[in-house]
This record gives structure tokens, sequence and C-alpha cells, in this order.
């Protein structure tokens, strides 16, 4: 049913309706509302689930390990300094193979601290081996997140479902969110075949010697490879049953034999969209937005930019001292194509600056001079930096 | 589409008002978008948020840098740097003041509409919240969208006596504004 809801109110009945048995997390800004809605839902009797406070984002993310490998659906959420902090548990939350899902409410990672929004809290776990989803508006958060259920227990692996941070979770929008029936249709009844059972006694976590060691991070590896393919088909059931076409690898618009591109993660993505549809004086250029960041789509990327002369990725996290993160790994997996774009890379919007509609404009303008064909930051006001630096 | 931008402090529900307006134009059909532009949270500190109402979907999120209406529910905030900024020529300032509109208009060399919504707020709902009653006004003056939109959105946030008395407040403020005022403002961006 169509209603207006703030995205952090629309996640947690999201989360609501996949019927999770165990919740655990640790408010941080921006995230707190995802946590508080779920806690009035358990509350108010609408979810009946184990609600479990703890005292630190460490503990959120081992409680909901525990409650996975013990045989539950679970769901943490958190941002920034919270992930990292529970970025140990992370890592043993994938190579386990737990299937847990999580929202990651994207916000600046300190120091300078900053509680607004970019993507350098889920950046910075990249390779902790969990399957990255980022979304573009609340709808897709919505249903990406219910998406992510079917995704992790398909594969046995946790999925980070990323959601910008205000942008999205404190926005109010109208979107669809859909009824239990549909939810319960799609995502079946959670089952997870190595749980923690006394009857059936089991070691998890075990030491693993240098004999077996690099043959269980293949596995890991060809796990998450592999998920590709699960995540497009469960962006087409999902379509099947809802008429949406939200989720999947990545998603295409714009002008189909354009030779500029310009590629996005995230809730930046409806704003550059207008952007490039206003602008009928610029050459016809095509949006390409990133909705799997983990598993890399490498071949569905290519099909993507073959044709394209120049593409232009907007990022908004930083690998000081290289530049762009995502920026890097599309140029990498570019380089293989016969006649590659040339791959312009800037960062925008850290720290909460805004994003505004000129940024398609000035993008183009920077591209022009030949900024980004390294790696550029595209809103920085050399005016603000200090003295010394200029 | 029409941009609207809310200035107000931690504690005036500026926050809550962003939502009621964009939950009034989904209650008429519409699509609404609202969200803060939080600075650090606390009560008293400048808070301004952001409401587009559209026809059809909303996709930009970036911050509305001109608006074709500012609702101020501080009336010492007109007075504060940026915040009559980007208002578009012929644009219209809703204040919170029990001053006349002419007598702050004349202050600031704009033409601005008045409300008492503070007290007003004060007398019905015990409160002095103006978010509502400025709300009310803002329709009236607009005639963007109608009052029982609102009345819905109200519903949808609000229960029991809270409701009662701000349905009778927002009854009354629509009252106290000439209705339709800004209805050629509110058309002529087109939303």
């Amino acid at each position: 049913m169509k209603q207006a809801l703030e995205g952090s109110q629309a996640i947690a009945r999201a989360v609501s309706l996949c019927r999770p048995q165990v919740v655990s997390a640790y408010p941080i800004t921006p995230q707190t509302h995802i946590v508080e809605n779920l806690s009035r839902l358990v509350a108010d009797g609408v979810l009946d689930c184990e609600l479990v406070s703890v005292e630190s984002e460490f503990s959120a993310a081992s409680v909901a390990l525990g409650a996975v490998a013990a045989g539950s659906r679970a769901y943490t959420a958190s941002s920034s300094q919270g992930i990292l902090l529970m970025s140990e548990v992370l890592f043993n939350i994938s190579g386990l193979r737990i299937p847990l899902v999580m929202t990651c409410a994207n916000r600046a990672l300190a120091a300078p601290l900053s509680i607004w929004n970019d993507q350098q809290d889920s950046m910075a776990v990249r390779d902790a081996g969990w399957i990255q989803l980022y979304c573009a508006d609340n709808q897709e958060a919505v249903d990406m997140t219910i998406q992510a259920y079917r995704i992790a227990e398909r594969c046995e692996l946790p999925v980070m479902v990323c959601v910008d941070g205000f942008t999205l979770t404190h926005t109010l929008e109208v979107l669809d969110l859909p009824d239990q029936q549909l939810v319960d249709a799609f995502l079946p009844a959670f089952h997870f075949d190595r749980k923690l059972d006394p009857a059936n006694p089991i070691s998890v976590g075990t030491l693993v010697s240098p004999e077996f060691f690099t043959e269980a991070r293949y596995d890991h590896h060809q796990a998450l490879l592999q998920s590709a393919e699960i995540i497009e088909q469960t962006r087409r059931e999902w379509q099947d049953m809802t008429g949406r076409d939200t989720g999947g690898l990545l998603g295409v618009a714009g002008d189909a034999d354009a030779r500029v591109g310009v590629l996005v993660l995230g809730s930046i993505t409806g704003t550059l969209q207008e952007a490039m549809e206003a602008s009928t004086d610029t050459e016809p250029a095509c949006l390409i937005t990133l909705r799997a960041f983990r598993p890399f789509p490498e071949q569905a990327l290519r099909d993507a930019c073959s044709g394209l002369e120049r593409l232009i990725v907007l990022e908004r996290a930083l690998s000081p001292g290289a530049g762009g993160i995502v920026g890097s790994e599309v140029r990498a997996a570019l380089s293989s194509l016969d006649r590659p774009p040339r791959v312009f890379n800037f960062s925008v919007g850290l720290g909460g600056r805004d994003v505004p509609l000129e940024t398609w404009s000035r993008a183009l303008a920077a591209v022009a001079g030949n900024a980004g064909a390294g790696f550029d930051m595209l809103d920085l006001e050399p005016s603000r930096l200090p003295q010394e630096a200029l | 589409m029409i941009e609207i931008r809310i200035h107000g402090r931690g504690g005036q529900g500026n926050v809550v008002a962003a939502y009621l307006l964009a939950t009034t134009a989904f209650e008429d059909g519409r699509y609404g978008q609202a969200f803060p532009n939080f600075g650090a949270e606390r009560r008293g500190a400048p808070v301004t948020a952001f409401v587009r109402i559209s026809g059809q979907p909303i996709r930009r999120r970036c911050q509305v840098i001109e608006p074709a209406f500012l609702i101020i529910q501080d009336e010492a905030l007109l007075h504060v740097e940026g915040v009559l900024d980007g208002l578009q020529p012929g644009g219209g300032i809703l204040v919170n003041s029990s001053r006349p509109g002419e007598e702050i208009g004349g202050l600031i060399g704009r033409e601005v509409m008045a409300l008492p919504a503070s007290p007003l707020a004060s007398r019905i709902l015990g409160r002095p919240v103006p978010n509502t009653a400025l709300l009310a006004a803002f329709l009236a003056l607009t005639e963007l969208l109608p009052i029982d939109a609102l009345v819905r959105a109200l519903a949808g946030r609000f229960r029991g006596k809270v409701l009662d008395a701000n349905s009778r407040l927002i009854e009354e403020a629509a009252g106290m504004v000439p209705v339709g005022q800004w209805k050629e403002a509110s058309s002529e961006t087109g939303a």
C-alpha cells in the first residue's frame, strides 16, 4: 500500500515484514530511528521478536551472529563509528557464512567528527566478505531489505543494505510498502542447515591451519562471485511479484546510444537523473547506478559501458593517498574492454555536503578541462583550505 | 513542483511540520518529500527543513536553495544570515509573529504575512507550538492543498485530545489569513 513514510520508519516496517526472530542493535545517528521504530513495533505487538539491547556495536553484531548460528532470522543496523566497532565481528559473520541482514545508514567517519552522510563507513568494510547493496531511494531501501533476506539465505552470506544517512533515513516520501502476505510468499520461513543444535553438535569457528585456510578463502570468494546470479534472480522474482524493478547488480537509465556515462551509488541517483534530463544543451548521456558493490558486477559493468567514450564516476568516499575507491575498481574492470572508456573519477558530497543539481554540469565542465582524469574532489572549496595548503 | 523551506528552532516542531506538509500532499493524491537539514540537534538552535510537492514522483534530493515559500516559526530568525536566501521573486514569507506583517516586512524590505501562531497554539493546545497553525495558514494563503488533507495527515500522527485540539487550531488559523492571496505564486511554479 502506498504511504508517506520517513525512510527509517519504512525500513523498520520492511524488516518487520521479514519476521526477524532476533533484533540486536546499539543506537547511533543516523541509524537510530530504524531501531526505535522496530522497538515500537515489538512493543505494540506487531512484531514478535527478541529485541536485545546491548552495550556496544561489537555486542550488537555478536548477538546477531549467535542468533543466526542458533537458527533464528536476525537483524542489526549501524552507522559510521558503529560499523568500525563491529568490523571484527563483520569479518567473522561472513567467514562463518552466517546469513544475516543489516542496514548501514551511511555516515562519514571521524576524524574530523561528522554526523552527516557519505559512504566512507561501508567502504571501510568493503573487504569484510559481505554482499553490499546501495539504495537510491526509500522504495529501494524497502524492497532491497526484503530481497536481502532472500539473497542472504540462498547464498549463506551476510548482506549489508546501505542507505544514505539523513538523505534517505530522515526523508519522508511516498512509497509502496508491500503487505505481509506478499512478503511471506516471497520469503520462506527461516531455515539454516548448520544451526547449533545440542542434539547434533558441531564445531563452528575453529582454528584453521595453513593446509586449509586458502581453500576456505577460495570458497568464500566463490560464494560472493556466485551471489551475483542469485541477486539478479531475486530481482526478477521481486519484479514478477510487485512490478517494481528494484534491486539487481546495477541499473542503467538515459540514452542507450550515449558516448558519455556517469556512474553513481546511492541517493544521488535521482538528483543526477533529473539534472541530466533537464540539460538539453549537452550531449546525450547515460546514468549507471551501481546497486551491488560486492559482489563487484564486473561483467554487467562492462556490458553497460561498452560503447562509452567517457565515464564519470562520482563517489562519496575516499582512499586517502590513492583517490577514489569505486573509481579504481571501475577502471580495473573496464581495462579489458577492447576500447575502454576514459574514466574520470570525483568525490562529491563528503561529510554531508549537499549534492546539488549543478553537479552534473560541473562534472561535465571539469571533465572538459581534463580534471578527474586521475582523481579530483568535484565540490572542493579552495577558499576553505588552510592557507598553508594553498 | 513547489519547493518550501521551513525555518525554526529546535523544539518548535520544524521537522514534524515538514513531514506533515509532505504527508498532506500525499493525502491529496500528490507526491511529497520532506527532510531536515540538521545541525547539532538541541532545543533552541536554528533548524531548517525542506518540503517538495509535485504531481510527479520527486527525484531530486538536494537541499532547497530557491524556495517558492518560506515558513518562519520564529520571527527573530528573519535576521539570521541565510534565512531569506534564494527566495523566488514573487515568493511568499509566512512568519509566526503577533506584530502586523507590514511592520515586519518593512524591517526586511520584503512583503511578509504574519500569523500569531504561538499565542493561538497556547490558547487552543495549551502549548506554544506554532507549526500546525502555520501550515493551515500556508494552505489557506496558497490554496495549494485542501485543509481536510491536512486534517487527515494530522490524524496519522496524533490521536484523541491532541488531534481534536489541533483540528480546532488549524480551522481557526486558516480563517485568519486572506484565502488565496498566494494562489498565483503557488501555481506559477506548476505543482
